[in-house]
């Protein structure tokens, strides 16, 4: 048994269940945004995907210092939060769920648009001239097709919301039990100078992110060779 | 008000179509013209996959007006595009099932037993990945799949053209039977000429995005100065019944109002009706009937029109038996010496008769 303390054990059930929250919906909406940019001709569509792939480039801290600034109680979405009675989001898990989906985005809509493109647009005319309505055709034959892009979508949105530490840091705080994810706990023993703890912790962040990548490019082959 | 009448619109960048045609309730209506003439754009529109502006009727129902677009999946339409595009992540039986599962089961007028039986697929319905067919194999596949949703217009985009020769050969073969046993109309699109001659009954020849000539395939196929028959494979078809059989030198006697032909045949039975196609380069032109010559085929003819095929040839149409007409290609040089005109009465040879069943 690790020497790990009960708030280490909450900080690891919060990171899973930010990372599950996280991933189920971006799903939701990476995968319409997805679509949008894999099909439409609009002029404006570069610029979406700029802004969708901004989180990428930016350091951590910039995100998180302008969401805090959104969600504060000041600001125009912690405002909307609070009008529609949802309560607070600056230092919650809601807050935490929704600054990693902004954080993980194009981790998710990058490889679900890619499986889209790479489908075409002709299996969907197949399918319409099949008379299959326009959800139908969703559903039956665009979603089995790109299962490949969800599935890397899916691994890549969980491990990089794992391994989130900038965004958390300044819009959740440190919270035990409602915002202390794995990579603060790590970073709090390691200020208190508990190393033991936090070789415990972060070699298991090493040992997750490498068995995640590993099993994405098992996954990769697979289906290199199925194809 | 039956049959199709369509009127389309469009304008791309560096391509303009404007194209109006009808065509009948029944039998195959082809689509000619060289590439970038607009033809699989026509084909598209009437399909609703391709928004042009226009008019589109089908059988009395309005599928596209200034005011209405029915979308494509609710038009009766059965599609075969060049490629058999056969969804890899269903099995055969799946993919023959797509489109059959999607219509009413009151509009469900051709079955899976029909299907598969007319096109051959009885050893290939229980594969499960269909990328493990052949490309005839999927092609036939993709037919099955149109047909399955008893379309009541089926659009074939040069379904041959991804083929090798054999399954060519073969899918035609399909084709021929399925030309017989459908009674709904089939919009084919295809740049062969050979295609056309064995399988259409109607012609719309587009051009740059214009409809140049259209109309019943035989006329339009003799007329001398046509653009068909300014091709290279320039042919004429003949309706045809098989009169006698020559068994031991395994000929057939082909006959048609007012003649006949003699061909070398495998199994025909008597009585069988058939197309016979004559192509224009097979046909020359003699003003007094041979004495010995190793061609079967000796026509007494009258000559109808004269129109030149190019700077060095000419076409020469031919009236032939009660109202026969046959094309002949000859050398420009050939017709001035022979000194060809208009109701003189020739010989026509024939060196070789192309049938198609």
């Amino acid at each position: 048994m690790p020497p790990l303390a009960p708030d280490d054990w909450l900080a690891l059930w919060l990171t899973l269940k930010l990372a599950g929250v996280t991933t189920l919906l971006l799903l939701c909406v990476a995968t319409p945004l997805a679509w949008w940019l894999a099909y439409t001709r609009r002029w404006y569509a570069p610029v979406v995907s700029a802004l969708v792939a901004l989180p990428l480039v930016l350091p951590p801290t910039v995100l998180g210092f302008y969401l805090l600034v959104l969600m504060g109680p000041q600001g125009a979405l912690g405002m909307l939060f609070q009008t529609l009675g949802l309560g607070r989001l600056s230092f919650t898990f809601g807050g935490l769920v929704l600054g990693s989906m902004l954080f993980s985005l194009p981790f998710a809509v990058q490889p679900i648009r890619n499986a889209f493109e790479s489908i075409g647009r002709r299996p969907l005319e197949v399918a319409a001239s099949l008379r299959a309505a326009p959800l139908d055709r969703f559903f039956s034959v665009a979603l089995p097709l790109a299962r490949p892009g969800f599935l890397t979508a899916i691994i890549l949105a969980f491990a990089h919301t794992v391994g989130e530490f900038g965004v958390v840091l300044m819009l959740g705080g440190n919270i035990s039990g409602e915002t202390r994810v794995l990579s603060i706990a790590i970073y709090n023993h390691v200020e208190a100078m508990e190393y033991t703890a936090a070789h415990w912790l972060a070699g298991g962040m090493v040992l997750f992110a490498f068995l995640v990548l590993l099993g994405l490019y098992l996954l990769g082959n697979k289906f290199r060779v199925a194809r | 008000m039956s049959g199709i009448y369509a009127h389309f619109v469009l304008r791309h960048s560096g391509f303009e179509l404007d194209a109006g045609f009808d065509a009948p309730a029944r039998g195959v209506t082809a689509l000619f013209g060289p590439s970038g003439s607009g033809k699989t754009t026509v084909l598209r529109c009437l399909a609703g996959l391709e928004r042009a502006s226009g008019q589109l009727q089908v059988n009395g129902e309005i599928w596209q007006s200034d005011a209405v677009f029915v979308p494509p999946h609710r038009r009766a339409v059965g599609y075969v595009f060049q490629e058999a595009s056969l969804f890899p992540h269903l099995s055969v039986r799946e993919n023959l099932l797509y489109g059959y599962r999607r219509i009413p089961a009151a509009e469900r007028r051709v079955q899976l037993d029909q299907v598969v039986e007319w096109l051959g697929l009885v050893a290939l319905i229980e594969r499960r990945d269909p990328n493990s067919l052949s490309g005839g194999e999927r092609q036939r596949v993709a037919i099955a799949r149109a047909l399955l949703t008893s379309p009541r217009l089926l659009l074939m985009d040069e379904p041959l053209s991804a083929l090798d020769g054999p399954s060519k050969q073969e899918i035609l073969a399909y084709l021929e039977t399925l030309h017989c046993e459908l009674d709904i109309p089939v919009v084919y699109v295809t740049h062969a000429m050979e295609e056309v001659t064995r399988l259409a009954d109607h012609l719309v020849y587009l051009q740059q995005g214009r409809v140049k000539v259209a109309g019943a395939l035989l006329p339009m196929l003799s007329q001398p100065d046509s653009p068909l028959a300014k091709f290279e494979e320039a042919a004429v078809v003949i309706e045809v019944s098989v009169g006698a059989l020559d068994e031991p030198y395994q000929l057939a006697r082909l006959d048609f109002s007012g003649g006949a032909l003699w061909v070398t045949a495998a199994d025909l039975t008597v009585g069988r009706q058939l197309r016979a196609r004559v192509q224009a380069r097979d046909v020359s032109i003699t003003l007094q009937p041979p004495q010995a010559s190793s061609i079967n085929n000796i026509l007494p003819a009258t000559i109808v029109a004269l129109a030149e095929a190019g700077s060095a040839r000419m076409n020469v149409q031919l009236l032939t038996g009660a109202n026969v007409m046959l094309l002949a290609r000859i050398t420009r040089r050939s017709c001035d010496t022979l000194g060809l005109m208009p109701g003189m009465a020739v010989y026509a040879q024939i060196k070789t008769v192309a049938l198609a069943v």
